[in-house]
């Protein structure tokens, strides 16, 4: 139990230590399913979802500055090719104002040509809102122009102008700007400025952007100096001046222009576009643009204009008018990887929590698994021991009722008693069988392999159950198998046990029929099994439709559930068997033996649905059952264990109210000829020889029961024949008869079955009397009827009609049959009644008998028990109260046969003194062999006192001790008469047999 | 009426009997033991009983007298004397003296004396219980014989003749 106890911790300890490692291994899946790394793993996907948010608007910002840039400068180089243009266009006006104004004399310019020409010239200028030329008039000139051109020079203001040096009036002007004819440029002050720039410089020169006369538009004036053709090559400034006639100047209107141009661009989306002059680069005005307009001022390009003037410049500054549309796509992107990675963290957050909820589950189940292992355990070894506890008192109980029925009762007191000896007896059984399955469960059974045999074993257990199916009127019958060695080695109680089950649960479950066990060689059984299962499928429909009117081919006639044990299959078996019978004996010795047992009633059957049950344990097949027919049904299920353990299977085979058939195979090992004559030996049972050479004729109508009579007869040594009915008996005899000159040697016996003499009755009973009335010339044989139940009526007619000599009743065994037959044939047995009648505990006072005994043990009651036990088998005792009064008894020579011996005693314990013993025998050997042989003829060998020890703790290590110091036995204390005899018969008995034959 | 008294004597024997059983102060041990008991040794049983109680109070006084040495209790001996107790006790199949000794012996490894001291003491009682029952079951015993006696005569046994 502690070693049990023990291996479970081992269990669990090892469990731990696998759950140990998982654990290390699911770090992991821990770290996993931590709730922080969840929140962590949020964050981070929060982030990177932003990381990528800001990289694709990022994206869009750049391409957004990318399509500005481009558009701006797009515009910037229109605006300044246009611009050029234009600017090309008025440098060309201005050489053509000097070429026909001044080469040409007169001039070939008037007013009027200009305004023409220019007014049809505009295209060419679109950024012009208009040009006009002005002439240079130095103050001396003055009233001369004045009058030459009849108005006076005035101001921007429209009055007439002040002296000055120089005056610059328009003299032609476009039409679109005729407003300004005879206005002097120099007076404004931008004008002037261009003008005094102009002429320095002889290029095209811009004023600041200011508002226009008239339009108050913002603008510029474009001013061009105008030469007179003697200019040098390589002027200088002053010469410049100097060569100065005129400016052709034009303002333009920039900002419709832009508008224009910005018009021609539309389609594209909305930009903002200024135009600033930054010759200050700290006060740049602004030539274009809606400064009041909203406009996305974080996104600007800056495009450099270059309008020919190195002496301004200009840019433009582009800006989106919306704001940047919020990006959608980057937006939704960037939520779905958030989402999508917010579900892959939880996806595996919730994972891992899964598995290590699983793995803790997986942990708690193995240690529940482990405690219901351990508590299974514990429960066997519970029923085991509380069993035997149990057992114990109730065999005080038993005892005890069995000594009460023993006094004088009055018959209602023993009706009392025996019923409560009956209940004790069946809660013993019962107890008996829970311990058996509590074994096995526990594996603690271990079936013996001792050689019995099998066939006595059989008529035991039908001698058990003989008066209850007598009662019932079932015939009960066993048939074993001719190729069935008669001694096999097996555990014969185990054996008996589940025979002894199946047979008792056959009696219990059928009223009328028969039960029928037959043990065959379960090679030989097979083949024909199996043929027979094919035909009783095909069969089985017309089997059923006949069953009324059949009489089937079983022992009683009635149908049995497996059509394969009917006579015909046993027919084939028997002729098989003396085919094969050679070949299979010589092969099989020593071998294994595999055997198939049947087990046949004609009971109620299994129902259906409890068919699959039937070997489950405390259940039986309904409920129903166990009220009529009692009973706990552990019986099956502990039968098949024991047959599992035998190394074979069990079946049945069952039909409703038709019956069933139990049938199993066990395996055991054949014996050796010598072990089976020293076995046949120590049966005190064995079957006397002295019927060999006997005949005997069976009447009997149906095969099968004959051929179980043959059986019994054959194992007697009896050659028997059948014959199916009375009358053909008469005829055989009539036969033999008239053959009596030919010595043929008569049946002795005649045994006719009961129903075949009934149904004869008539004409048989006649011929039978009359035959036996005839025959007196020849020894008539003798007569027996075989029955199963008999009524007094029927045992007068048979006394009347000659069956005087005797009536077996069934079930038929084989020392029932020879106690009759001698009986009948008056065979002496007073010659062997010494032999074979004494009983078994007569046997054992004989054993010891003449036999000198030594007890050697410290307590004096011990001794006493011990050498009362001893006396008991007829020994005569002596006691040694110590280790050293043994030794000086046991001084050889001395004429004690065997020596029990305690182990704990003080001063010298048993196994010193052994020790001591065996030396002193080794000592006086080696004195025989070495001469002194004629003390050694008379020992005949050498001096070995067998030495049983005694002691309390039945520790198998305490066994081996003992063996290994010499001793050769073994006795539990306190004292059970049959284990003191097991242990004694061991050394004596085959002295005790010898012995015994010597006086027979 | 001498019958009857027979009877009457077999049946309190055996209600006796089986309340000692019952009881658990005797075991299957002294069945045993009486089966031992038959016509070659008459008075079997009630010999080694008494040959028992003999021994038996012999190792109560020395238990007794180790156990009142209070300084030295050579507990050694006192598993010795156990062990004998004991071995006698199973013998004749005194369950509960042997299981008080076993308790007693559990308490004198442990050098546990006050254990040792209340074991003693049940054990003192334990053995009186036994001792008085078993007297009266022979006294029983003794007159069912004398009474068998008048009605078969059978030679008068003595008690103290072991060997026939």
């Amino acid at each position: 139990m502690g070693e049990k106890r023990q291996g479970c911790h081992m269990v669990a300890v090892r469990v731990n230590e696998a759950s140990e490692t998982k654990r290390k291994h699911s770090f992991l899946l821990n770290y996993c399913s931590n709730r922080g790394v969840l929140g962590i793993s949020i964050l981070l996907m929060l982030f990177v979802s932003k990381n990528i948010y800001d990289h694709m608007d990022d994206e869009q910002q750049k391409r957004r500055k990318e399509v500005l840039v481009g558009m701006c400068d797009q515009r910037a180089r229109m605006l300044q090719d246009q611009f050029s243009v234009s600017v090309n266009h008025v440098h060309a006006l201005a050489i053509l104002v000097s070429t026909f104004h001044y080469y040409k004399n007169p001039s070939a310019i008037d007013q009027e040509t200009f305004a023409e020409y220019t007014a049809r010239t505009a295209f060419e200028r679109p950024l012009l809102s208009g040009v006009a030329y002005a002439q240079r008039i130095l103050n001396s000139e003055r009233a001369e122009f004045e009058r030459q051109h009849g108005w006076t020079i005035r101001t921007m203001e429209k009055e007439p102008s002040p002296v000055r040096d120089e005056y610059a009036p328009v003299i032609f002007s476009q039409e679109t700007v005729s407003y300004i004819e005879s206005l002097d440029m120099m007076s404004g002050e931008e004008d002037r400025e261009n003008i005094l720039r102009a002429r320095a410089t002889g290029k095209a020169v811009l004023t600041s952007p200011f508002r226009l006369l008239n339009s108050h538009h913002l603008g510029v004036v474009l001013t061009f100096p105008v030469y007179n053709s003697n200019l040098p090559s390589n002027p200088t400034v002053k010469e410049r001046i100097e060569a100065t006639t005129g400016y052709l100047g034009g303002a333009f209107d920039v900002e419709s222009l832009v508008e224009n141009l910005l018009g021609q661009l539309s389609g594209n989306q909305g930009i903002a576009v200024n135009v600033y002059d930054v010759t200050n680069t700290s006060d740049p005005l602004i030539m274009y643009g809606h400064q009041s307009q909203e406009s996305d001022t974080s996104l600007e390009h800056v495009s450099k204009l270059d309008f020919g003037d190195p002496f301004r410049k200009h840019e433009m500054i582009c800006g989106y008018l919306q704001e940047a549309p919020t990006s959608w796509i980057a937006l939704t992107t960037s939520f779905f990887v958030f989402v999508i990675g917010i579900l892959v963290a939880y996806m595996i957050y919730s994972a891992a929590i899964h598995i290590v909820k699983v793995e803790d589950d997986f942990d708690k189940m193995q240690i529940l698994k482990v405690q219901a292992e351990a508590a299974d355990v514990a429960k066997s070894q519970f029923l085991a021991t509380v069993s035997h506890e149990i057992r114990t008192p109730m065999n005080g109980i038993l005892g005890m009722l069995q000594l009460l029925l023993d006094t004088e009762l009055s018959s209602t007191q023993k009706d009392f008693a025996q019923t409560a000896q009956a209940c004790g007896e069946a809660l013993i059984t019962l107890i008996n069988e829970v311990l058996d399955r509590a074994k096995i469960e526990a594996r603690k059974l271990e079936l013996e392999a001792v050689p019995f045999d099998l066939r006595s074993i059989l008529d035991d257990v039908l001698s058990l159950f003989s008066e209850k199916s007598r009662q019932k009127g079932v015939e009960l019958a066993v048939f074993v198998s001719d190729k069935v060695p008669e001694v096999v080695v097996g555990d014969p109680g185990r054996f008996r046990q589940v025979i002894t089950n199946l047979v008792g649960n056959s009696v219990k479950f059928t009223e009328q029929g028969h039960i029928f066990v037959q043990v065959h060689l379960a090679a030989q059984a097979k083949p024909i099994m199996d043929v027979k299962t094919e035909s009783h499928m095909n069969g089985e429909s017309d089997c059923k439709v006949q069953s009324c009117v059949r009489q089937f081919d079983t022992l009683s006639g009635k149908q049995a559930a497996d059509d394969r044990s009917s006579w015909e299959t046993y027919k084939h078996l028997d002729d098989e068997s003396c085919d094969a019978s050679g070949t299979a004996m010589n092969g099989n010795a020593s071998q294994s033996v595999a055997l198939m047992v049947c087990v046949e009633d004609t009971g109620i059957g299994i129902p259906e649905q409890a068919q699959h049950r039937v070997f489950t344990p405390f259940m039986q097949a309904d409920s129903s059952t166990s009220r009529n027919y009692g009973g706990t049904g552990i019986g099956l299920n502990i039968s098949q264990c024991l047959v599992d353990l035998m190394g074979g299977k069990m079946d049945f085979v069952t039909r409703p109210q038709i019956g069933s058939t139990f049938f199993f195979t066990v395996e055991f090992r054949s014996c050796e000829k010598s072990a089976v004559i020293n076995l046949k030996k120590s049966i005190p049972d064995d079957l006397p020889a002295i019927f060999k050479g006997l005949k005997a004729l069976v009447v009997d109508g149906k095969p099968v029961r004959a051929a179980v009579t043959k059986y019994h007869l054959k194992r007697l040594g009896i050659q028997a024949r059948t014959v199916s009915s009375i009358g053909k008996a008469v005829a055989v005899f009539g036969k033999y008869a008239s053959q009596i000159s030919r010595d043929e040697k008569l049946p002795d016996v005649l045994l006719v079955e009961k129903d075949s003499w009934i149904s004869c009755e008539e004409d048989g009973h006649m011929q039978l009397s009359s035959w036996r009335k005839n025959g007196h010339s020849y020894k008539l044989p003798k007569m027996i009827l075989l029955a199963t139940n008999i009524t007094v009526g029927e045992c007068e007619k048979a006394k009347a009609s000659g069956f005087a000599d005797t009536v077996i009743m069934k079930p038929l065994r084989v020392s029932m049959v020879a106690a009759c037959l001698q009986q009948v044939l008056g065979i002496g047995r007073k010659n062997q009644h010494g032999k074979d009648v004494p009983n078994r505990f007569a046997g054992n006072r004989g054993l010891l008998s003449g036999k000198k005994m030594l007890v050697v043990d410290d307590n004096i009651v011990n001794r006493r028990v011990a050498a009362g036990a001893l006396k008991k088998f007829g020994a005569e005792v002596h006691c040694a109260a110590s280790g050293h009064e043994a030794l000086k008894l046991l001084q050889i020579p001395h004429d004690f046969s065997a020596c029990f011996m305690d182990i704990q005693m003080p001063e010298m314990d048993g196994f010193q003194a052994t020790a001591l013993i065996r030396e002193m025998e080794r000592k006086a050997n080696a004195q025989i062999n070495g001469g002194c042989t004629t003390e050694g003829t008379i020992r005949k060998g050498e001096w070995h006192i067998p030495i049983m020890a005694m002691t309390a703790d039945v520790i198998h290590a305490t066994l081996e001790k003992c063996l290994k110091i010499g001793m050769d036995g073994y006795v539990s204390k306190p004292f059970q008469e049959k284990s003191l005899y097991q242990a004694v018969a061991k050394f004596f008995e085959p002295k005790a047999t010898t012995n015994s034959e010597q006086v027979s | 009426m001498l019958g009857l008294s027979l009877d009457q004597l077999r049946a309190d024997m055996n209600r006796l009997l089986a309340l000692l059983f019952h009881q658990g102060v005797l075991d299957e041990q002294f069945l045993q033991l009486q089966q031992l008991q038959d016509e070659s040794s008459p008075n079997f049983v009630s010999e080694v009983v008494n040959i028992y109680f003999h021994e038996s109070e012999k190792l109560l006084r020395n238990l007794r007298a180790l156990l009142v040495d209070k300084e030295f209790s050579d507990y050694k001996k006192m598993g010795i004397h156990l062990n004998q107790f004991m071995g006698s006790s199973s013998s004749i199949g005194a369950q509960r003296v042997r299981n008080v000794c076993i308790a007693f012996r559990a308490a004198c490894e442990q050098n546990n004396r006050a254990g040792c001291l209340r074991a003693l003491e049940l054990l003192e009682y334990e053995y009186c219980y036994l001792k008085n029952k078993l007297h009266e079951l022979f006294q029983i015993e003794q007159q069912r014989i004398l009474a068998g006696a008048v009605r078969y005569p059978v030679p008068q046994q003595h008690p103290n003749n072991p060997q026939v």
